[in-house]
């Protein structure tokens, strides 16, 4: 803000009132052509979906509204698991894939071989899919009988998921820490700080912080795919719609648990999206573009 | 007066390139040792050689009398002696000005964090930068982050400070407020060895004028002999440039 003695003289000239007045108009002529093609679009979807033949039919089977009442307790509680999943296998998942990525950008002689068993981790997990990983821990772990291994199908299940996530995160985090330019180190190392402290103290942060919005897509993406655990028969919102919707031949099930899934994911995406917006504010001068 | 730096025959390459070509430099104690030269003349590398930044290909560096070219050594060790302010800052962006500056002092040399800060405010306050200390990096003029950057190299009492071109990203009008605090730390009787442009502030500062082309010093001596009164032909051609370029 300015505020000089000019500054409390000053009264916009007669020019400027123009200018704005004119800006007025412009802004009201959009938002009125906004606010018409959206009527206009999205009536016309409305009218298609509604009169289409088989509308009835899938208004009775897909929104069912007092059948929907019904199954929601069971599909929230099957929601419950996913989220537990997500957070539980979330700290593993961060746990395992910051040491991949920090044994993968190493140059530490130490750890050549952990820098070859992390590469080939990462490449087996990133593309095997991720239904199969689960089959195959899921009934492979049962199968060899092992004492003491658990046949509890949640954390196999939640086993399957870390393991593939662990690489996807692991090289997420992994291009952070080579984006940060070397000059970066070069200015750490010059201090006297250690290779290790470096990483601790200038790389990781800035680069944890760079890659916030892939490892949320990525925690989305997590907390879809827990869903795919109900292969094994853990009761998860999937699966309960599932059973629900197989009991009755009524499909609402399935779409009252997709609406809890967008009910979770949506708020928290904008929500992680201001907090990335107030602390990149806070510390660039370009924040406020 | 002891010799803080010595440099024996340094010899370094990037690729086929040579950039250091046998170059030898002695650096007394609370003496600036200034490099001039055109860029590509091996100023920066020299002083990167010197921290430890870049391995030499062949020869010696000294610094008080310990070899720290030798392969064994400790370069944390080594680089705790020695303070290096870049050119582009270099400060880190995710820290204020108070925590760049503590950082080293704090995890490097263990020193408890309140009296690393208040060291650090000693510091800021001489150089007037006190409001800026809870500051993001970011937020400061060019001049500013070059001044907490040099800051931040003092904060850790070095035996040398390089200084590699630390005024060439900076406009003309910060240029002064940078160079100002080099003076005081000449007149401390800080010791010093500095690449730069500015061949007004050589003539102020320096103690030696080294002028180097292609990976060796052509021309040596105070800044009186060789800015004002240059022997050799390149020196001049360098200088004739300089000088049409308005820098001089």
């Amino acid at each position: 803000m300015l505020n000089g003695p000019d500054q409390q003289a000053w009264s916009p000239s007669s020019r400027e009132l123009e200018r704005r007045n004119a800006r007025r108009q412009i802004s009201r002529k959009q938002f009125t052509i906004a606010g018409i093609s959206s009527v206009l679009v999205l009536g016309a979807l409305y009218t298609v979906i509604i009169t289409s033949p088989g509308w009835q039919v899938v208004k009775d089977t897909f929104f069912d509204l007092d059948y929907g009442r019904e199954v929601l307790p069971t599909v929230l509680r099957g929601l419950v698991v996913n989220i537990q999943l997500s957070f539980i296998g979330g700290f593993f998942i961060a746990v395992i894939a910051l040491s991949l990525a920090l044994v993968r950008t190493t140059k530490s002689p130490a750890l050549t071989p952990f820098r070859f068993l992390a590469t080939a981790y990462v490449d087996i997990f990133r593309g095997a899919p991720l239904l199969l990983i689960i089959l195959l821990v899921g009934f492979g772990v049962p199968a060899l009988r092992v004492a003491g291994l658990t046949s509890n199908v949640i954390v196999l299940g939640t086993v399957a998921v870390v393991l593939t996530y662990s690489a996807y995160v692991a090289e997420v985090i992994r291009s952070g820490i080579m984006s940060i330019h070397p000059s970066q180190r070069a200015a750490a190392r010059s201090l006297g700080l250690t290779s290790g402290q470096t990483m601790r103290f200038v790389v990781l942060p800035q680069a944890i912080k760079r890659v916030i919005p892939p490892l949320l897509n990525d925690f989305v993406s997590l907390l879809k795919d827990t869903g795919l655990v109900s292969i094994l028969g853990v009761t998860d919102a999937v699966r309960a719609a599932q059973i629900n919707a197989s009991r009755t031949f009524n499909y609402t099930p399935y779409v009252v648990s997709a609406i809890l899934f967008l009910l979770i994911t949506i708020p928290l995406t904008r929500y992680i999206d201001r907090v990335i917006r107030r602390s990149s504010a806070k510390q660039n001068s370009e924040g406020a573009i | 007066m002891s010799n803080v730096l010595e440099l024996v025959n340094v010899r370094k390459s990037f690729d086929s390139e040579l950039v250091l070509n046998d170059l030898s430099l002695t650096v007394k104690e609370h003496t600036a040792t200034v490099l001039i030269g055109a860029s590509g003349s091996g100023k920066s590398t020299l002083l990167r050689c010197i921290n430890l930044l870049e391995t030499i290909d062949d020869g010696q560096i000294f610094l008080d009398g310990q070899e720290i070219s030798d392969p064994l050594i400790s370069v944390d060790e080594v680089r705790r002696k020695l303070g290096m302010v870049f050119q582009s800052f270099n400060l880190f962006p995710h820290k204020t000005v108070l925590e760049n500056i503590t950082l080293s002092p704090i995890k490097v040399h263990g020193i408890a964090p309140d009296q690393a800060r208040d060291q650090a405010m000693v510091l800021l306050k001489r150089f007037d930068l006190a409001d800026k200390a809870d500051q993001y990096p970011d937020r400061l003029s060019g001049g500013q982050q070059q001044r907490v950057a040099i800051i931040r190299s003092l904060a850790v009492n070095p035996r040398v400070l390089l200084l590699d071109e630390i005024t060439s990203a900076l406009d003309p009008v910060l240029v002064n407020e940078v160079l100002s605090i080099v003076r005081d730390l000449k007149h401390d009787g800080m010791t010093m060895v500095l690449a730069t442009h500015e061949m007004g502030f050589a003539t102020q500062v320096a103690d030696e004028v080294c002028f180097l082309e292609s990976g060796l010093i052509l021309e040596r001596g105070s800044a009186e002999q060789v800015l004002k009164n240059p022997q050799n032909a390149k020196t001049k051609d360098f200088l004739k440039r300089v000088h049409e370029a308005g820098r001089l």
